[in-house]
């Protein structure tokens, strides 16, 4: 018995077979994929069927809270903790509150696009196993991989191998753990 | 009959935004190569010199300037603001081109933005910082400059959140961590390349620790997709949003000569002008040094030269709405104030100003000269020499000779001042140059996707 593997991983020359093969594998009915390009491929997400983006969501969230931190910490400033009477004007001066609500909601909601980002990205990760294959340098250079995980039910390591290799792959390489 | 539209759908092709022969490998080899490689040109190391340099004469000015204080500068009761202010306006005006080609062009799909964005956020970053410097420098007493910022403290005082100088506070600091998030996005893919391509192990492993682990998996990519976008759409209404809050700070003055309502438009349009003037015054020489003419083509230098005009147009139509609102007010304070800044003191460096900014762009005019690099150069230079005494002037005229005649005083720049100011450029080139031997200066992966290769074909439905 050999060791455990993380994967089986194919490698492609243009973006045009990693999608095809995306797609070929989606309807084998392996689910557990992830494919690897130098830069993003739109057709990737249809094929991969991967879930919509959470971060809308997190960055509306985060552009509220912070419209609601700089109109809030105005209020308190001016009308609560430092009242300033100039010639009897309102101390709830909203109109003069708008500039630095409006700057704290674009900085709150950009923070958390960025944080956001990472943490669905689940980064920074040191380590992947992804790396332990030599030729994966080249996907942030030239080339296309698909990456077939153990963990998905059908993956057989013999069976899996074959399938990718029947692809147009130029090479099929295990990942180790 | 056919063949007739099939040469007119050719000729309605976009000419393509980089030149053709480009491979996924090549685009990254060549932009990367720039940076891991053990050789430096003489360019670089000349440039890097000159900043370095003056960047010391900064350190020089400001050394003197905290153990004097801000009397060595020629500022005096009514010109408060003289050099400091016009140099802060004038920087971080520069800084909002790159914004605009970062996220304003990428909303409108303009993929030719795509080669020069990386450089151009990297020169509104290192403008930021030169800006910030002078408000802080000005203060007086910059080592209390949290003073600024809402904070318990025990002298039971806050700052006024009804005056413009507060929101500039807000509107800078937000502008300033906004620009550099969204540039480390962008360049987090990028870092990744560097990390797998990187010989020497010290820089294999910065680059490593950079890049967080980025692995260009699909899941990635499409999350880094929504989140530039989503960024693009926040820093938009941003960068709109911080030369117009800088602008309040003179209309909301009653000083005549600053207290008008066109202002903020005016005001963002010179900063998108002088700014992309400072982007084609880098990418000249550096598309030239590094042979970087197949990625920043002319096409790049003669839209930038197109935005130029357009925004130099915008400015130019203020000035002339400068003297009307003067004239149709029937305020004899507005109508002196721009009649002292035609042929007051100041008249000099008014025409001047006039004269790069106005006359001087109609020549862009021209396809040949928007066409011609060394043409284009000279321009801009042009042009931020106008922008500077824009500012110059709208400041230090409108404060120099203001109500009372008897508190009237001209304004004479120090050495000191002069030097802080040239300090500055050496502190933006000195940044500048760290960044475009560190990182790759153009986005490698934004590269990739315009190479026709990057389109998945796909096949016909059987």
């Amino acid at each position: 018995m050999k060791a455990p593997i993380y994967g089986v991983m194919a490698e492609f020359d243009n973006p045009t077979s990693l999608v095809n093969a995306a797609r070929e594998a989606r309807a084998r009915g392996y689910r557990k994929l992830d494919a690897y390009s130098p830069f993003p491929i739109e057709e990737l997400t249809e094929a991969l069927h991967l879930p919509k983006s959470k971060l809308p969501l997190i960055v509306l969230i985060g552009g509220i809270l912070g419209g609601l931190t700089g109109y809030l910490m105005q209020y308190y400033v001016t009308v609560i903790y430092f009242p300033i009477n100039v010639a009897g004007r309102p101390l709830h001066s909203w109109p003069m509150y708008i500039v630095i609500t409006f700057e704290l909601t674009i900085l709150f909601a950009a923070i958390s696009a960025v944080f956001g980002l990472l943490a669905v990205c689940g980064l920074p990760m040191p380590y992947h196993p992804a790396f332990n294959v030599p030729r994966f340098a080249l996907a942030s250079r030239n080339r296309f991989f698909l990456c077939i995980e153990a963990r998905d039910p059908l993956f057989d390591r013999k069976a899996t191998e074959e399938f990718l290799e029947s692809l147009d792959a130029r090479e099929v390489s295990e990942v180790a753990h | 009959m056919a063949d007739e539209r099939q040469i007119a759908d050719e000729e309605l092709q976009p000419a393509p935004v980089i030149a053709p022969g480009y491979t996924f490998g090549t685009v990254t080899d060549q932009i990367a190569s720039v940076v891991l490689t053990r050789r430096t040109p003489i360019f670089w190391v000349a440039c890097f010199a000159g900043g370095f340099a003056l960047l010391l004469l900064f350190l020089w000015a400001v050394a003197l300037l905290f153990a004097k204080g801000v009397g060595i500068w020629g500022i005096m009761i009514p010109v408060g603001w003289g050099f400091a202010i016009t140099n802060f306006v004038w920087w971080i005006g520069i800084g909002h081109a790159g914004t605009l080609i970062s996220a304003i062009l990428l909303l409108l799909n303009q993929a030719w933005r795509n080669s020069i964005n990386r450089f151009a956020e990297a020169m509104t970053l290192f403008a930021v910082a030169c800006a910030g410097m002078f408000p802080l420098l000005h203060m007086g007493r910059p080592w209390l400059f949290y003073w600024m910022f809402p904070y318990p403290n025990a002298m039971g005082v806050q700052p006024q959140f009804r005056s413009p100088l507060v929101w500039d506070v807000f509107a800078v600091s937000t502008y300033a961590t906004v620009s550099f998030m969204f540039w480390f996005v962008g360049l987090l893919p990028d870092l990744a390349t560097l990390r797998d391509r990187a010989r020497n192990r010290i820089a294999r492993f910065m680059y490593g620790i950079l890049a967080m682990g980025w692995r260009g998996s699909a899941r990635h990519w499409s999350n880094h997709e929504m989140a530039s976008l989503l960024l693009a759409g926040l820093a938009t209404p941003l960068v709109l949003s911080v030369h117009t809050v800088v602008s309040f700070d003179f209309t909301v003055a009653i000083v005549p000569g600053w207290h008008s309502t066109f202002f903020p438009p005016y005001f963002v349009a010179g900063a998108i002008y002088s700014g992309f003037a400072m982007v084609l015054v880098l990418a000249i020489p550096l598309r030239h040094i590094y042979g970087l003419q197949g990625l920043i083509t002319d096409k790049h230098l003669e839209n930038s030269a197109k935005v130029m005009l357009a925004t130099g147009l915008i400015v130019g139509y203020a000035y002339m709405l400068e003297s009307f609102t003067a004239w149709y007010s029937g305020n004899v304070y507005e109508t002196a104030a721009i009649w002292h800044r035609m042929t007051g003191p100041y008249a000099g460096a008014y025409w001047f100003l006039i004269t790069c900014n106005i006359v001087a762009p109609q020549m862009l005019w021209f396809k040949r000269i928007r066409s011609t690099p060394a043409f284009l150069f000279m321009a801009s230079l042009v042009v931020l020499v106008g922008m500077w005494l824009e500012r110059f002037v709208i400041i230090v005229s409108s404060l120099a000779q203001d109500f009372l005649i008897s508190s009237w005083r001209i304004f004479t720049p120090t050495r000191w001042d002069w030097a802080t100011y040239v300090g500055t450029i050496g502190l933006f080139t000195f940044l500048f140059f760290i960044f475009i031997r560190l990182l790759p200066m153009i986005s490698i992966f934004e590269v990739r996707t315009l190479l026709p290769q990057a389109k998945v074909e796909e096949e016909p439905e059987r």
